[in-house]
C-alpha cells in the first residue's frame, strides 16, 4: 500500500478516526492551547515590557525551556498531572497544560520585546501631544509591538502544532495518531500520510500568519520596518522543533 | 537509583548515540551553510530566497520530517541517517542566515583596510571577513546545537535509540527515574556542547579579549 493509495482510500476520509476528524481534533486542541497561552502571555508580556520588571527571569526561563526536550517535558508533566485528574480528561488536560506551558514563552517574549522596542521617538511624540500613560500604551506602544507579538504567536502556534503531534503518544487524538498508529502496525503509508498532513497544516498556518501580519499591522509601521527589517526580524529566530 | 546502576551500560551507549546524532548534523550543517551564507550575503535576491526557504523548512515539525525524508531518500524509517539529514537541514536553515548576517556585520573599514593591504577575493574572505564574523556565527551555532540536542529525542517515537528512548521507557513503566535521567543528560549534553562552542569562539578570536582589556 503506498502513500497515494492511503490518501485516496475513502475509508480514511470518514468516521471518527478519519482524516477530517483528526485534523479537527488537532486544530481544536491547538486553538484551545493557543488561546490559553495568549490569555497568560499577552498581559504578562505587557506588564513586563511596560515596567521592565522580571525581564531577566523570563529570558532565563525561555532559554532553559529551549534546552529542555519537549518530548521529555510532555511525559514528565503528564506523569505529574495525570494522577490528579480523573475520568475522560486524563489524557486531554495534561496535554493541554503542556501545550500551554510550551507556548507561553514565545508569546511573552514577543510581547515584551515589542513594547520595549517601540520607537522611542513615537512614544516621545505621543507624550508631547499630551497622551496619558495608558493612552501611550494602548495607542502607540501596543500597535508598535504588533509585528513582534504576531511573530511570537506564530512561533507558539508552530510549537503547539508540533507538540500536539507528539502528544498522540500519550493517547491524544489528532494527526499524530496516524503517525504513531502507523508505526505500531508497521503501516508506513499511514505514517507518511500523517506526516505529510502535519507538514501541510504547519505550512498553511505559517502563510496565514504572514497574511494576518500584512492585514493588521499599521501601514506606517510597515514602511519603517521594510526600510530596515533586519533588527525586527532577527529577534525571534528559533526553530519550531 | 538502583535503576541507574543496573542500566549504566545502556545509559552510556544512549548518550554516545545522542552526542553523535547531535554533533554530526551540526558540523555538516555548518559546512553547507558557509558557502550558501556567503552567496546570500553577496546577492540580495539570494538572501530573500534563502531566508524564505529556511523559514518554511522550520515550520515542518521534526517528527513529520523524520518520516517524510525516508520517502525522498529511499532509506529505511529506522535508519539514523534520516535524523542526521533532517537536523542538517534545520541547522543549515538557521545558519545560512546567520552566516550572511555575520559577513554583512564586518565593518566596511576592515574590508577596505584588507583590500588596501593587498588581500583580494578568496584571501580576503577566508583570512579577514570570515574570522571577523566568527562571533556572530558562533552565536547561531550555539542556538543550533542546543535545539539539535532537544530535537534528536523525538526520534524515540520511531524507535531510534538515543536519550529520548529513556523518556518513552519512563512513560511505559510510569517511572520517573529513567525519564529524569534522560532529561538531565540532555541538558548536560546541551551545556557541554554550548560551552565547547564558547571555548572555540574564544580560541578563534584572540583579538577580542585584547580589545576588552585595553
Amino acid at each position: 500500500m503506498n502513500i497515494l493509495d492511503w490518501f485516496t482510500d475513502p475509508a480514511n476520509w470518514t468516521g471518527s478516526g478519519g482524516i477530517p476528524s483528526q485534523i479537527g481534533y488537532h486544530l481544536m486542541y491547538s486553538a484551545v492551547a493557543l488561546l490559553a497561552a495568549m490569555a497568560i502571555g499577552v498581559p504578562l508580556g505587557v506588564y513586563i515590557g511596560y515596567t521592565g520588571r522580571g525581564e531577566a527571569l523570563v529570558a532565563g526561563f525561555a532559554n532553559a525551556l529551549r534546552a529542555l526536550p519537549s518530548l521529555g517535558l510532555l511525559i514528565l508533566l503528564f506523569l505529574i498531572i495525570s494522577p490528579v485528574v480523573t475520568g475522560k480528561l486524563v489524557y486531554v488536560l495534561p496535554t493541554i497544560v503542556v501545550l500551554v506551558l510550551l507556548a507561553v514563552p514565545p508569546i511573552l517574549t514577543g510581547t515584551y520585546a515589542g513594547i520595549q522596542n517601540a520607537d522611542p521617538d513615537a512614544v516621545g511624540a505621543a507624550r508631547g501631544m499630551g497622551f496619558t500613560k495608558s493612552q501611550i500604551l494602548l495607542r502607540v506602544q501596543l500597535p508598535c509591538a504588533l509585528p513582534l507579538m504576531i511573530s511570537g504567536v506564530r512561533a507558539s502556534t508552530l510549537q503547539i502544532l508540533s507538540t500536539a503531534t507528539i502528544a498522540a503518544y500519550l493517547g491524544l487524538q489528532g494527526l499524530g495518531r496516524f503517525i504513531l498508529d502507523g508505526r505500531a502496525t508497521a503501516n508506513f503509508a499511514e505514517m507518511a500520510g500523517g506526516a505529510i498532513l502535519v507538514a501541510v497544516l504547519a505550512i498553511v498556518l505559517e502563510f496565514s500568519f504572514a497574511w494576518l501580519g500584512r492585514i493588521i499591522v499599521s501601514p506606517g509601521l510597515r514602511r519603517v520596518a521594510s526600510k530596515d527589517s533586519s533588527p525586527l526580524a532577527t529577534t525571534v529566530l528559533e526553530p519550531a522543533t | 537509583m538502583n535503576w541507574i546502576s543496573s542500566n549504566i551500560d545502556r545509559i552510556v551507549s544512549l548518550t554516545i548515540s545522542h552526542a553523535w546524532l547531535t554533533l554530526a548534523p551540526t558540523i555538516l550543517g555548518l559546512i553547507v551553510a558557509l558557502p550558501l551564507g556567503w552567496w546570500a550575503h553577496r546577492s540580495g535576491r539570494g538572501y530573500a530566497a534563502i531566508v524564505g526557504t529556511a523559514g518554511l523548512l522550520y515550520t515542518i515539525p521534526s517528527l513529520a520530517l523524520f518520516i517524510i525524508l525516508p520517502v525522498i531518500l529511499g532509506t529505511k524509517i529506522l535508519d539514523p541517517i534520516n535524523i542526521v539529514v533532517a537536523l542538517t537541514l534545520y541547522t543549515v536553515a538557521l545558519l545560512v542566515r546567520v552566516v550572511a548576517d555575520g559577513l554583512s556585520s564586518v565593518p566596511h573599514d576592515t574590508v577596505a583596510a584588507a583590500e588596501a593591504m593587498g588581500y583580494r577575493g578568496w584571501q580576503r574572505l577566508v583570512l579577514v571577513e570570515l574570522p571577523v564574523a566568527v562571533p556572530v556565527i558562533a552565536a547561531g551555532l550555539r542556538v543550533a546545537v542546543v535545539s539539535n540536542v532537544s530535537i534528536v529525542t523525538m526520534a524515540a517515537l520511531l524507535g531510534i535509540p538515543q536519550l529520548g528512548s529513556l523518556f518513552t521507557q519512563g512513560f511505559q513503566l510510569r517511572l520517573y527515574v529513567p525519564l529524569i535521567t534522560g532529561i538531565v543528560l540532555c541538558v548536560v549534553l546541551a551545556v557541554v556542547f554550548d560551552g565547547l562552542i564558547i571555548w572555540l569562539n574564544k580560541l578563534l578570536t584572540p583579538w577580542r579579549q585584547r580589545t576588552v582589556t585595553s
